[in-house]
């Protein structure tokens, strides 16, 4: 398939937003078992705002990918069967309760409305948080089976597509607030630190096994079954054109094997090894500043990552355009 | 239910065009219009056809035998490219089957093209939205035609006949009775999508005859060349009585 830049730059950037704020409340979380120390509720209401802008600059870059962007809210109407419509729902939703939690840190209202069995006080942060953490999650599902249920396209009809959004998503997002709290001068980098670094080492593993298995598999078609002329040599002579057509332009992406083998090692490189490096170093020097790098590189690994998900995915109809004459 | 559709008879299409040409002409000024064009007289001209006549050879030269492959949206029975659709622009007509797009509710997201296997749906750079294979419906169910020519206008330019147009799921419709008895396929049926056109492949009319039946043994009217007698003298057939 031909990358998008558009679609490159949503998946990332909402991946990183959801994460982020996933950290945020896994650290509220970790405070009230006060097995980390309570942050500032400026802290979560600053972390909810970068997460916000993050997928709301996603938001942004999809419009870029339509050709009618004024009608995208009637792409909300088809939430029954299409998961693309499905995320266009999810997507709001998320980011409403994530503004929403953000608004009550922001404000102070962290009063406990009751306690239960004495020792857990439940506030409306708590509450809206955890509807933020499903919807968060939800989105995840929703991005990645956009891709993970077109079943022609054997390299993402796949769940590790799903865990590769999730675990990518999770790490870059905990990388983030790694350098968020880095630079907020708070003690909770080696926590993010250490949780990315675990999202990451997944992430690692999903997308190698993805990788291996789009090595390994072979097109359910063939040209014989595509025409339907069982003859051991059958080869394109025409397309039925000369100039290049949608077909031409919208799924194949055009680029030799030396550059997206670049490329591969490129993200692997930028994505997993030198961001938990980099934060093992910070964790050893104290640095306010290697997480803050830490995240920038995963981040641009994780364009490079995504770009070349666009090009592993072979489409079946590339089988009637093979040869030009 | 009806399920209307085209038969394509590869026996018979000699890649002329005609259907590609007409197809364009009835439906950029029509309903589904306009099919732009970007460049349509430079170097590197493209644009939107709801049809394309592709070629391919089979064998090796001198040995090959060419096709000339006709290919449009076969309007499968259970379409992937209509449940992906986020906005409901795409459906499939309950009444006759045909699978179309409302230009006024696509947002040019292009999933339904990724999700077709076979590459028929194509993207109007200028409108912004997916455009497709209408079945030219416009005609197909346009009363004020003689029934003669409420056929897509691909069927009507064909000069070889090569596709054939009618309700698939009509056991005695011209289309149905040419897949049940000259070999109607679908393309890439793997996939369970259920196409709705079926192709007819090239088929080869032989008859078994062996050499000595092409000269008549018994030849009363002395119309060919004498058989040679058999040595063992004359045999019955050859007695004039
Ligand atoms: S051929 Fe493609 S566009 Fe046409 S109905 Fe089937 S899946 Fe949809
Ligand atoms: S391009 Fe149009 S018809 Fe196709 S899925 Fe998107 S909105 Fe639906």
């Amino acid at each position: 398939m031909h990358p998008a830049f558009s679609v490159i730059f949503l998946t990332t950037l909402i991946g990183v937003g959801q994460g982020l704020f996933l950290a945020l409340y896994t650290g509220q979380l970790y405070a009230l078992a006060n097995l980390l120390p309570a942050q500032s509720s400026n802290f979560y209401a600053v972390g909810s705002m970068v997460s916000l802008v993050l997928l709301f600059a996603g938001l942004i870059a999809s419009f870029f990918h339509l050709g009618h962007p004024e009608r995208a809210w009637r792409a909300a109407t088809q939430w029954r069967t299409s998961w693309l419509s499905r995320e266009v729902l999810a997507l709001p939703a998320a980011m409403g309760l994530i503004f929403l939690y953000g608004t009550v840190h922001f404000f102070d209202l962290t009063k406990p409305l009751f306690v239960i069995s004495g020792t857990l006080p439940v506030d409306f942060s708590l509450i809206i948080g955890g509807l933020g953490t499903l919807a968060v999650f939800g989105l995840f599902l929703c991005t990645a089976m956009i891709y993970a249920s077109l079943r022609f396209i054997k390299a993402w009809y796949s769940p590790l597509t799903v865990a590769n959004f999730l675990f990518l998503g999770i790490g870059s997002g905990f990388m983030l607030a790694a350098a968020f709290s880095a630079y907020q001068g708070t003690s909770l980098v080696s926590f993010y630190g250490t949780w990315a670094v675990i999202a990451t080492l997944f992430g690692l593993l999903t997308r190698v096994a993805t990788l291996y298995r789009n090595s390994q598999f072979r097109c359910k078609v063939d040209l014989k079954s595509a025409v339907g002329v069982h003859h051991s040599q059958l080869e394109q002579k025409a397309q039925g054109f000369m100039g290049g057509s949608f077909n031409t332009r919208e799924f194949f992406h055009g680029r030799s094997q030396g550059l997206l083998n670049l490329i591969r090692y490129a993200f692997l490189l930028m994505v997993f090894v030198v961001p938990v490096i980099l934060i093992l170093l910070a964790y050893a020097l104290e640095s306010e500043t290697l997480p803050l790098l830490a995240f920038g590189i995963q981040y641009l690994g994780l364009i490079l990552e995504r770009y070349h998900f666009f090009t592993e995915a072979q489409h079946p109809q590339n089988l009637y355009y093979q040869s030009m004459a | 239910m009806t399920q209307l559709a085209l038969v394509i008879d590869l026996n018979v299409c000699v890649g002329c065009h005609a259907c590609v040409t007409s197809c364009k002409e009835w439906n950029t000024s029509g309903w589904a219009g306009p099919l732009t064009d970007q460049r349509p007289y430079d170097a590197d001209p493209t644009g939107v056809f709801f049809n394309r006549v592709q070629t391919y050879e089979a064998g090796v030269f001198p040995n090959t035998e060419t096709y000339h492959f006709p290919k449009s949206c076969l309007h499968c029975e259970d379409p992937p490219c209509v449940p992906v659709c986020p906005t409901g622009a795409s459906y499939k007509r309950e009444d006759n089957g045909v699978v179309l797009v409302d230009y006024d509710k696509c947002i040019g997201c292009k999933y339904c093209s990724w999700a077709c296997p076979y590459g028929v749906r194509e993207f109007d750079e200028q409108q912004k939205v997916m455009k497709k294979c209408t079945l030219c419906i416009d005609r197909i169910t346009d009363m004020s035609l003689p029934e003669s020519e409420r056929k897509p206008a691909c069927v009507l330019a064909c000069p070889t006949r090569a596709r054939i147009y009618g309700d698939i799921h009509d056991p005695d419709s011209d289309v149905s009775v040419a897949i049940r008895e000259q070999g109607g396929y679908p393309l890439q049926p793997e996939w369970g999508t259920k196409p709705s056109n079926h192709y007819l492949p090239r088929r080869k009319t032989r008859i078994q005859i062996h050499e000595d039946e092409l000269v008549r043994v018994d030849n009363p009217l002395k119309k060919e060349a004498l058989p040679t007698l058999p040595e063992a003298g004359e045999t019955l057939d050859d007695v004039a009585w």
